[in-house]
């Protein structure tokens, strides 16, 4: 996973987690069904647009509230590779390194982009590239620590292989 | 405080802000909605046995009594891992209540400890002086199979009140206050640390009430300094000392805030930003369909008083419907015996069994289309308590009754 690209869907500062999946669906196991009324109330077209895109670009906190991480699941479940964001609430940024969603920061992330732009996400160098409109910003470092579960594809494979935590 | 106890846990003998630390829990809670994920990601991992059968608190207290059979299952699978685990702390319906307040009921929710719970109000357990921390179901699997966690020690936010509330101003007032300061977004990953006089004025409730909403600021915890009171409280209800780990004199705090609680009034939150914070008295024009009055916000004793001291020999308005919902088992008999429910059911309002149910439109209480509904729950996002275009404003247990008996929001103050 060095580099990835996706049109994006733009968000504003603080979208929680009631936002991105209703309590009413939490009395399911059925996370198919679930994902399928993911941001139902606060953007009731999400799911159409979810077709052509696969990347969130959002500015401050996004994730906050519910500590649910049927969150994070229906957004993997729908197809989202990577989440860009000014910040994000900290149960939410756990929550996707251990479902081994991408989840980026970027200072200003507001700014630059607007829904539905072509975006090129480079890893390696640690950068993000707005292809529609022919900028590039620097994102900021994601955490080292964090990689091993990233890299195994989140919490549950890496605990798997290792069957306790390899930190210091 | 936040890095003795993870110093604590860690084995570390000085864990400072910023650091990472991989740390020993002492308490976990698993609750009937995001346990079932933790079970299946703890078997996924291939843990056969849990960490410590001891120190896992299952509670159910989202949908209880179930309301369809899909909750009914996912409490069914619980029930059965609780057994073949053999965890002893399991409250099953009508014998618990809300998992935060619960545990602080039981003395569980101690000074120092690091509790950590499949539920963002953990942090509740700070009114205690605990460290509480909300986790999703994976990391909650992570610690049934290993008793540990990883932690950033995080930097501190102090927020020192001076001088008492005067009531009916009440520590949910105090709260929204804060958070209309600092907003919500605005302690992102910090502990907050609440101390002085009038925090030192305030009961074990209102304490509780603090650290609870200090994840609507996007803090990783809220943490009111412990003193004498909450000592007496845990030795009654375990016949434990407790050792009351505070600050050092000379400890470092990225920010300090500071607010006088005798000016607090009763204040309201506008949906649907938490931070969107008034005095009741400049809201007196919303006309409300719904009073909700309990959650793990404001369900304790100390809020069904200060609601049916104004709801007694009153009535709630024809045009609204009041429902109650004490926080736990407990306080829903010490209510019964004190006469409060009585109050509440003569006044026309519904007493419902102990659930978080109404609080995020899950059962018992949801909103239909444009509704309105004034609670003293914690959020008040699009949606929270049913339809999307139903508003919830949140109020402290007062404004919440004398809104429900005026039929529009009302400063408790201005109910003759």
């Amino acid at each position: 996973m060095s580099a990835l690209r996706g049109r994006i869907i733009k968000y504003p500062d603080n979208v929680n987690t009631d936002d991105i999946i209703p309590a009413r669906y939490l009395s399911s196991m059925d996370m198919d069904m679930v994902a399928g009324h993911a941001f139902e109330d606060y953007d009731p077209g999400f799911m159409e647009k979810i077709r052509e895109r696969d990347i969130i670009v959002a500015g401050k906190n996004f994730g906050c509230g519910s500590s649910r991480e049927h969150a994070v699941i229906v957004l993997k479940k729908v197809g989202i590779k990577a989440i860009i964001a000014e910040s994000f609430a900290r149960i939410f940024f756990r929550n996707s390194i251990n479902q081994g969603l991408l989840v980026l920061q970027l200072d200003g992330s507001s700014e630059p982009f607007e829904d539905g732009d072509g975006v090129r996400i480079d890893l390696g160098r640690a950068v993000v590239e707005n292809e529609t409109k022919s900028t590039i910003h620097r994102l900021k470092p994601f955490p080292q620590f964090l990689m091993p579960i990233l890299n195994e594809g989140g919490l549950v494979p890496y605990l798997k292989k290792r069957r306790s935590w390899e930190f210091r | 405080m936040s890095e003795k106890v993870l110093s604590r846990a860690s084995g570390k003998r000085d864990a400072s802000a910023g650091e990472i630390v991989l740390a020993e829990v002492d308490l976990l809670m698993l609750h009937e909605i995001t346990g079932p994920l933790a079970i299946r990601a703890f078997e996924e991992m291939g843990f056969e046995r849990v960490w410590d059968p001891s120190k896992v608190v299952v509670v159910f207290d989202h949908n209880v009594p179930p309301s369809d059979i899909s909750s009914a299952s996912m409490m069914r699978e619980m029930r059965a891992f609780v057994k073949a685990k053999g965890l002893t702390n399991f409250f099953e319906i009508g014998r618990g209540g809300i998992a935060h307040q619960l545990m602080a009921e039981r003395g569980m929710s101690a000074p120092g400890r690091l509790i950590v719970g499949a539920d963002s109000h953990t942090c509740t357990a700070g009114g205690l002086g605990a460290f509480g921390v909300g986790v999703g179901s994976t990391e909650a699997a992570a610690v049934l199979g290993t008793g540990k966690l990883w932690f950033r020690v995080p930097e501190t936010f102090r927020v020192i009140v001076s001088n008492k509330l005067i009531e009916p101003s009440s520590p949910k007032d105090l709260i929204l206050e804060i958070i209309g300061e600092i907003g919500m977004e605005g302690a992102i990953y910090k502990a907050i640390e609440y101390c002085g006089e009038g925090i030192r004025a305030m009961s074990l409730d209102g304490r509780l009430t603090l650290a609870n909403m200090s994840i609507e600021m996007s803090a990783k915890t809220g943490i009111v300094e412990p003193d004498g009171k909450v000592a007496s409280y845990i030795r009654e209800r375990t016949g434990m000392e407790v050792e009351l780990i505070r600050s050092d004199e000379d400890a470092e705090f990225e920010e300090t805030f500071e607010f006088d609680a005798s000016r607090t009034e009763p204040m309201v939150a506008i949906p649907p930003r938490i931070d969107d914070v008034k005095p009741a008295r400049e809201l007196g024009g919303v006309e409300i369909d719904q009073a909700f009055l309990g959650s793990c916000t404001n369900g304790r004793l100390e809020d069904l008083k200060a609601a049916a001291r104004l709801l007694k020999s009153r009535k709630v308005s024809p045009r609204v419907r009041m429902v109650v919902t004490p926080a736990s088992m407990e306080i829903y008999r010490e209510a019964m015996r004190e006469g409060l429910l009585d109050i509440f059911v003569e006044a026309g309002a519904i007493v419902c069994p102990p659930s978080c149910g109404p609080c995020l439109g899950m059962s018992q209480g949801v909103l239909g289309p444009e509704e309105v509904c004034v609670s003293s729950t914690n959020r008040n996002f699009v949606g929270r308590m049913g339809h999307r275009s139903s508003k919830v404003y949140l109020a402290s247990p007062a404004t919440v009754a004398a809104s429900a008996i005026a039929g529009r929001i009302t400063d408790p103050r201005d109910i003759a």
